[in-house]
């Protein structure tokens, strides 16, 4: 096992709990002295910080690079507009260019005859770092309304201390960002619950890591005596590390944004015992 | 025809068991799903599927491993560290290949490599489908795993659902929409009529919803709101029902927390299906409550 | 002059297609001669993004003066400035002969701003 791992902790289905488990993951191993940093790359909606209430140290502009071109270098020769995948460039009179449709991929630079595209950043959002007691703390915020969120989840996955264990809060889905969030994840941790939508969407989300080559592990959050999911995680030989029970008192304290073994204190054996399981998975 | 959405921002708040709800209590709606990313509505409306189409969209770069000198000069150029080196599977040189998952399809690896030897195929990117169920016909979609561009998909399931509309004269397009506030939740509100906002009475929940709400505003759609399990902290169903009102949005009811909405899931079944009295009740009223609104919106 | 007609086909007795950026076909047409050619728009029609910018670049290639349609949003209407090319505008889905007879007979207003929303793809 690395003495520094990276656990990105993701779920097919959004609002099974996911936050609540990277948060007290967190809050569990700064508790026993150990490195550890939470990065927030649901960045779209990112949450963790409403719990961990990190003291703020820096705000940093996040861009992707996007064409300006220099109307008396350009020969009007359209080819920055041909070579565009995303259709961010129309060849009228002149190069059009519209920076909100650009992925910041250089290709028009590099193909202009002449060099007379140069880039310049687009921000699409911010990544924040501080820290919650000794707890390391990054999150990305991306401008709503903004569509690119893989370039900012790099960017936050950028400021990852490689010197702590790193938790990745995964934003929920199975799509670009996801995949953008787990990729270098040493293992996934899928938190999901004993409903229909949440076993279909555990399904969705084991099809979109398993490719990848990723270790997972799966949490059962709000369990009872729905067994669905645990009798899937069998027949795909998935370790179930954990199974939370459903306990009306954890909604209302995780409601009020509070930690919940500092209320309820079997929780931290709870996570304790998760975190054993996901260290036999490392 | 009005077209109106159902999002939650966060997720998890109980927007599609509630959406199928509503779809239950639209007399002459066309519904569409368009969480392409995590789609469930299916799961309790049980689609009868009429027909189906395969969703392509952007290229993805693929390294021919017998043509490649490994040069590297497309890792080099690569803005999104999709390609490294690896061992060639018969003779172990150097050759490059792409991570599937990281790759934006831009092509500027491909016409930059000196050989030719990269691929750049058309994705099949997920499936669409048009379907009939008990509370009428529904467009839906399902996006392949760690694909992007799903907010194209979501676009193109709201056209089919749409084009239903209006060949059989339905008055209603009812769309449960993805969660956050990025690419496929743009697509699922421009030009839509209204939104409702479905959150839950937790600081997540108020959270996500101002960022929501936000973007309605800068889209100009009419928003309304409704707190799921708001009586798990009614002081916070409250600061969150005075927020929402702060920043322009109509609160259209609360839904209690009560078990029988994951019963009646476990069943298939709509909460109105279910008969779940007073919970029923509650989402009766959202619904009256949202018509009413809607119908005064501009 | 040189007119470009949003077609839901691809003859001018057909009715025009309203919506600019996904059109199914493009007819260049002649206001002097009459002469009518079809462009296929199929490719656009099913871009990832920017449909209605490769829209106005395409009307552009063709060399079209005016754009005949009933929808445009905000990006190709920035496109369609950019390339000089006005925007008469139908208020209602009519045959393309209909249209054209209509815009020579300056019955269509023209376009002073985008008039419809971007479908964000």
């Amino acid at each position: 096992m690395k003495a520094f791992p990276a656990i990105a902790i993701a779920s097919g289905k959004g609002g099974t709990g996911k936050t609540t488990v990277a948060i007290h993951l967190a809050a569990l191993l700064a508790a026993q002295g150990r490195a550890v940093q939470y990065l927030d790359c649901d960045v779209e909606e990112p949450n963790g910080h409403l719990f961990l209430k990190p003291k703020m140290e820096r705000s940093e502009s996040v861009g992707i690079p996007v064409p300006v071109v220099d109307a008396a270098q350009c020969t009007s020769c359209g080819k920055c507009a041909e070579v565009c995948e995303f259709n961010a460039i129309a060849m009228l009179k002149k190069p059009l260019v519209f920076p909100e449709l650009c992925h910041g991929c250089g290709a028009c630079a590099l193909v202009c005859p002449v060099g007379a595209i140069r880039e310049t950043s687009r921000a699409i959002g911010v990544v924040e770092t501080g820290r919650t007691g000794t707890i390391g703390f990054a999150q990305g915020r991306l401008n709503v309304g903004e569509p690119m969120a893989p370039p900012l989840i790099r960017a936050v996955k950028a400021r990852r201390n490689p010197d702590a264990i790193a938790l990745f809060d995964s934003p929920p889905g199975t799509s670009c960002p996801v995949v953008a969030t787990v990729r270098d994840a040493d293992l996934v941790v899928l938190v999901t619950e004993p409903t229909p939508f949440g076993l279909h969407d555990l399904a969705l989300a084991v099809d979109t890591f398993r490719p990848m080559g990723k270790p997972m592990g799966v949490v059962v959050n709000r369990a009872d005596d729905d067994r669905r999911v645990q009798d899937y995680c069998q027949a795909e030989n998935l370790p179930v590390l954990a199974e939370l029970p459903d306990d009306r008192r954890v909604a209302e304290t995780y409601a009020r944004g509070e930690l919940v073994f500092d209320r309820l204190p079997e929780w931290r054996d709870r996570f304790d015992a998760l975190w054993s399981r996901i260290e036999e998975c490392l | 025809m009005k077209e109106l959405v159902v999002i939650s921002g966060k997720g998890g708040t109980g927007k599609t068991s509630l959406t199928a709800s509503l779809a239950g209590l639209a007399p002459n709606a066309v519904l569409a799903d368009c969480d392409v990313d995590a789609a469930d509505l299916h799961l309790i409306l049980a689609p009868d599927i009429r027909r189906r189409e395969d969703f392509r969209s952007g290229h993805r770069a693929s390294i021919r491993a017998a043509d490649c000198i490994g040069c590297g000069r497309c890792a080099a150029l690569c803005r999104y560290n999709a390609i490294a080196p690896a061992a060639h599977p018969s003779d172990g040189a150097r050759v490059f290949t792409v991570e599937a998952g990281a790759c934006e399809g831009c092509g500027v690896c491909v016409w930059n490599c000196p050989v030719n030897a990269i691929d750049f195929e058309e994705q099949v990117c997920g499936a669409w489908f048009v379907s009939d169920t008990r509370h009428g016909p529904m467009a839906h979609a399902r996006l392949a795993p760690g694909a992007e561009n799903s907010g194209k998909l979501v676009s193109l399931v709201r056209e089919q659902a749409r084009e239903i509309a209006k060949r059989e004269n339905r008055d209603l397009v009812l769309v449960d929409g993805p969660p956050g506030t990025g690419c496929p939740v743009i697509a699922a509100l421009t030009g839509a009529h209204g939104v409702l906002v479905v959150t839950e009475p937790t600081v997540s929940g108020a959270h996500d919803l101002l960022r929501v709400l936000a973007l309605a505003g800068h889209l100009k759609i009419p928003a309304a709101v409704c707190i799921n399990k708001w009586d798990i902290q009614p002081e916070q169903a409250d600061r969150i029902e005075a927020a929402a009102r702060a920043a322009g949005a109509t609160p259209v009811g609360r839904v209690r927390y009560d078990k029988a909405a994951t019963a009646a899931q476990r069943r298939g079944l709509t909460i109105i299906e279910a008969d779940a009295n007073s919970l029923a009740d509650d989402i009766r009223t959202v619904w009256k409550q949202w018509m009413d609104f809607a119908k005064e919106a501009p | 002059m040189k007119v470009v007609i949003t077609s839901s086909n691809k003859t001018l007795a057909d009715p025009i297609d309203m919506h600019f950026g996904r059109a199914k076909f493009f007819i260049l047409a002649d206001t002097e001669t009459g002469k009518a050619v079809v462009h296929d728009n199929a490719q656009n029609l099913h871009a990832a993004q920017g449909a209605g910018i490769q829209s106005a670049e395409t009307v552009a290639k063709l060399g079209a003066e005016v754009v005949i349609t009933g929808s445009v949003g905000p990006k190709a209407y920035k496109a369609l400035q950019a390339a000089g090319i006005k925007i008469a505008l139908l208020e209602a889905v009519c045959p393309g002969t209909e249209a054209l007879r209509r815009f020579k007979d300056k019955e269509l207003p023209v376009l002073d701003k985008p008039n419809s929303e971007g479908h964000w793809v």
